[in-house]
């Protein structure tokens, strides 16, 4: 065991970043996710890296792409309404394949909407987002040291499959304080040792192009297959989730990132009074964990999001309407607490 | 027998896909010359950007990125971070740098990224078919301005390197041309003396090479080139808009 540290979900993205490697940050103000730029900023500079404050999200993420086409690790983060301006990015960078970490550090919406905390971008994170025929790998912590391991596997994931990833927080998230042990520290990568990257053609290596042009629609087809042959492997070997008292339980409740802590806690309430209620809590919201759906044997399951029902949709996907799919959600940034939560599952019961 | 005119090594074999007459292709040879004449090729990334002059990619033979319309100066700020002993220019087009990019272009400048730019400005948006460019001319015909570009309705043109030379991270901004014999040599060495200035770390350089778009402007390539002479010029001055090289300890050879 490591020694754990206190610090914030924002922070604790910032610092497991720098230690896997990212020496890029390009970032733009935005509540609540503004302690990974100025926890970067503070940090950054001494460990060899830059950190950058760009003039607005559209550059910050245009930044990204290109450090990332240079064959650096790198990483932006924002919330809601700034990850809606990065999407033009993030399809590019898609298109390129390239890989990059975005964390969306979410709010209420639409609009301008609110600072609280929300899960309102799951269809934005999941189901593409900017234009195009595209998937970014989705990863949603649910405590301080998942916003830590799931920012290195982030990196990691992306680099294998030159996907980008984003790490789908909330404000939360973001916010609150926890002790969490930070991953080991590793060297950055060499930049020449990534094949595709421009790093100039020096010493005989070919040229490179960073690029997502293609005039040639059979060609641009060929490429968008490839991609996804590469999404068929994601979707295969990368599913991750967490089931709890899902053995027996008659009611089980879907729900991932703040909102399952919550129904966590309801679940452990109800447990001691007897009532057979467990949770399946998607860590990968893209890949969609659809094979631990399959094993469950519960008579309905609860969907609680706080949004107005989005992963909702992919739930009734995985059970292809083996097992009834109720929803509860708060929209706007509002925060159920758990007894509100456990009420809704007694309906059910 | 001596060669006195050869490609340069710093084009690919790609057949250039401009239009009959226009001037891109100059500018790229002016460009790729440069990259020879300073053995900078292999240490080169070039931001290829959207317009006519996306295909860049595949016309340099450097290592290339292409980026996203109006977000090449972001994506070189991307690039030169990670490479700062890399050389890094973009090659964008008007309605790209000075339209949909002009956040990306003015911020570049003010952090005096140590980037190179070379700005087409032919008045026009040439790939999407001739629609007006924030540097059309009050007065001219374009696809989106049918009756003539009025201050009424469209406003000003806007003076991209005048705006710039006010930024203070600005190192080096002049306006050239590719008209005529004289001005394409002297378009030449403005864009050499911009790469020596990154290559010396001199900070934030742009060369604004006034061109031509005959298909669009509906003319042929003499009377085209003619019209920058007569009609861009005196909107567009040429000259030297701004160059702190010497305050920022850039020294160029005899």
């Amino acid at each position: 065991m490591g020694t754990k540290v206190l610090l914030k979900g924002n922070e604790a993205i910032a610092e497991a970043a720098m230690r896997c490697g990212c020496r890029y940050f390009f970032g733009y103000p935005i509540t609540p996710q503004s302690e990974i730029a100025s926890y970067m900023a503070k940090h950054l500079p001494a460990r060899g890296g830059v950190f950058l404050q760009a003039e607005s999200e559209i550059s910050a993420i245009n930044m990204v792409y290109g450090a990332a086409g240079s064959g650096a690790r790198t990483m932006t983060g924002s919330s809601s309404p700034g990850i809606s301006l990065k999407m033009e990015g993030i399809s590019y960078i898609a298109a390129a394949d390239i890989p990059c970490v975005i964390a969306n550090i979410q709010r209420g919406g639409p609009g301008l909407g609110g600072i609280q905390p929300s899960q309102q971008d799951y269809y934005q994170a999941v189901k593409g987002g900017g234009h195009g025929d595209y998937h970014t790998l989705v990863y949603a912590p649910w405590s301080v040291q998942e916003m830590m391991d799931l920012t290195v596997l982030s990196f990691d994931k992306s680099d294998e499959y030159r996907v980008p990833a984003m790490l789908m927080a909330d404000g939360t998230l973001g916010q609150m304080m926890e002790p969490a042990e930070p991953p080991p520290f590793q060297d950055p990568p060499n930049p020449a040792d990534k094949a595709y990257a421009t790093v100039g053609t020096e010493g005989g290596r070919g040229k490179n192009i960073i690029n997502s042009l293609y005039l040639d629609p059979h060609k641009l087809e060929e490429v968008i297959r490839e991609r996804y042959a590469r999404y068929d492997i994601i979707k295969e070997k990368e599913q991750l989730c967490e089931t709890m008292y899902t053995d027996d339980a008659e009611v089980v409740v879907a729900a991932y990132g703040s909102a399952a802590r919550i129904v966590a806690t309801a679940i452990s309430s109800l447990r001691e009074k007897g009532v057979k209620v467990g949770l399946i809590r998607p860590i990968t919201l893209w890949p969609f964990p659809q094979k631990a759906f399959d094993t469950l044997t519960a008579k309905v399951i609860l969907t609680v999001e706080l949004n107005m029902g989005q992963m909702l949709d992919d739930v009734r996907l995985a059970v292809g309407g083996r097992i009834p799919v109720e929803f509860y959600g708060r929209p706007g940034g509002v925060v159920p607490g758990a007894a509100e939560i456990a009420d809704q599952i007694m309906k059910l019961v | 027998m001596a060669v006195i005119f050869d490609k340069p090594r710093s084009l690919t074999d790609v057949p250039f896909s401009f239009c009959g007459g226009c001037a891109h292709g100059i500018v790229h040879t002016l460009v790729a010359q440069t990259m020879d004449e300073l053995e900078i090729t292999d240490k080169t990334i070039g931001i290829a950007s959207v317009g006519c002059s996306v295909m860049a990619y595949n016309f340099f033979a450097c290592d290339m990125q292409q980026a996203a319309h109006g977000r090449a100066p972001a994506v070189a700020t991307g690039v030169k971070r990670v490479h700062p002993d890399r050389m890094v220019f973009t090659y964008q087009g008007d309605g790209d740098l000075a339209a949909i990019g002009t956040a990306e272009t003015i911020h570049a400048a003010a952090r005096s990224e140590n980037i190179t730019i070379i700005f087409i400005n032919n008045a026009i948006y040439g790939m999407t078919g001739g629609q007006m460019a924030p540097t059309s001319l009050l007065g001219q015909v374009t696809q989106t301005t049918p009756k003539k570009r009025t201050v009424e309705s469209q406003g000003y043109p806007l003076r991209v390197s005048e705006l710039l030379s006010t930024i203070e991270g600005s190192t080096y901004i002049e306006r050239c041309a590719a008209n005529n014999v004289k001005n394409i040599r002297a378009t030449k060495k403005a864009i050499k003396k911009a790469f020596e200035i990154q290559k010396q770390g001199g900070g934030f350089s742009l060369v604004e090479v006034l061109s031509n778009c005959p298909t669009n402007w509906v003319m042929s390539p003499k009377a085209s080139m003619d019209w920058i002479e007569s009609d861009m010029m005196p909107c567009y001055p040429l000259g030297v808009y701004c160059d702190k090289s010497a305050e920022r300890g850039v020294k160029f050879d005899a």
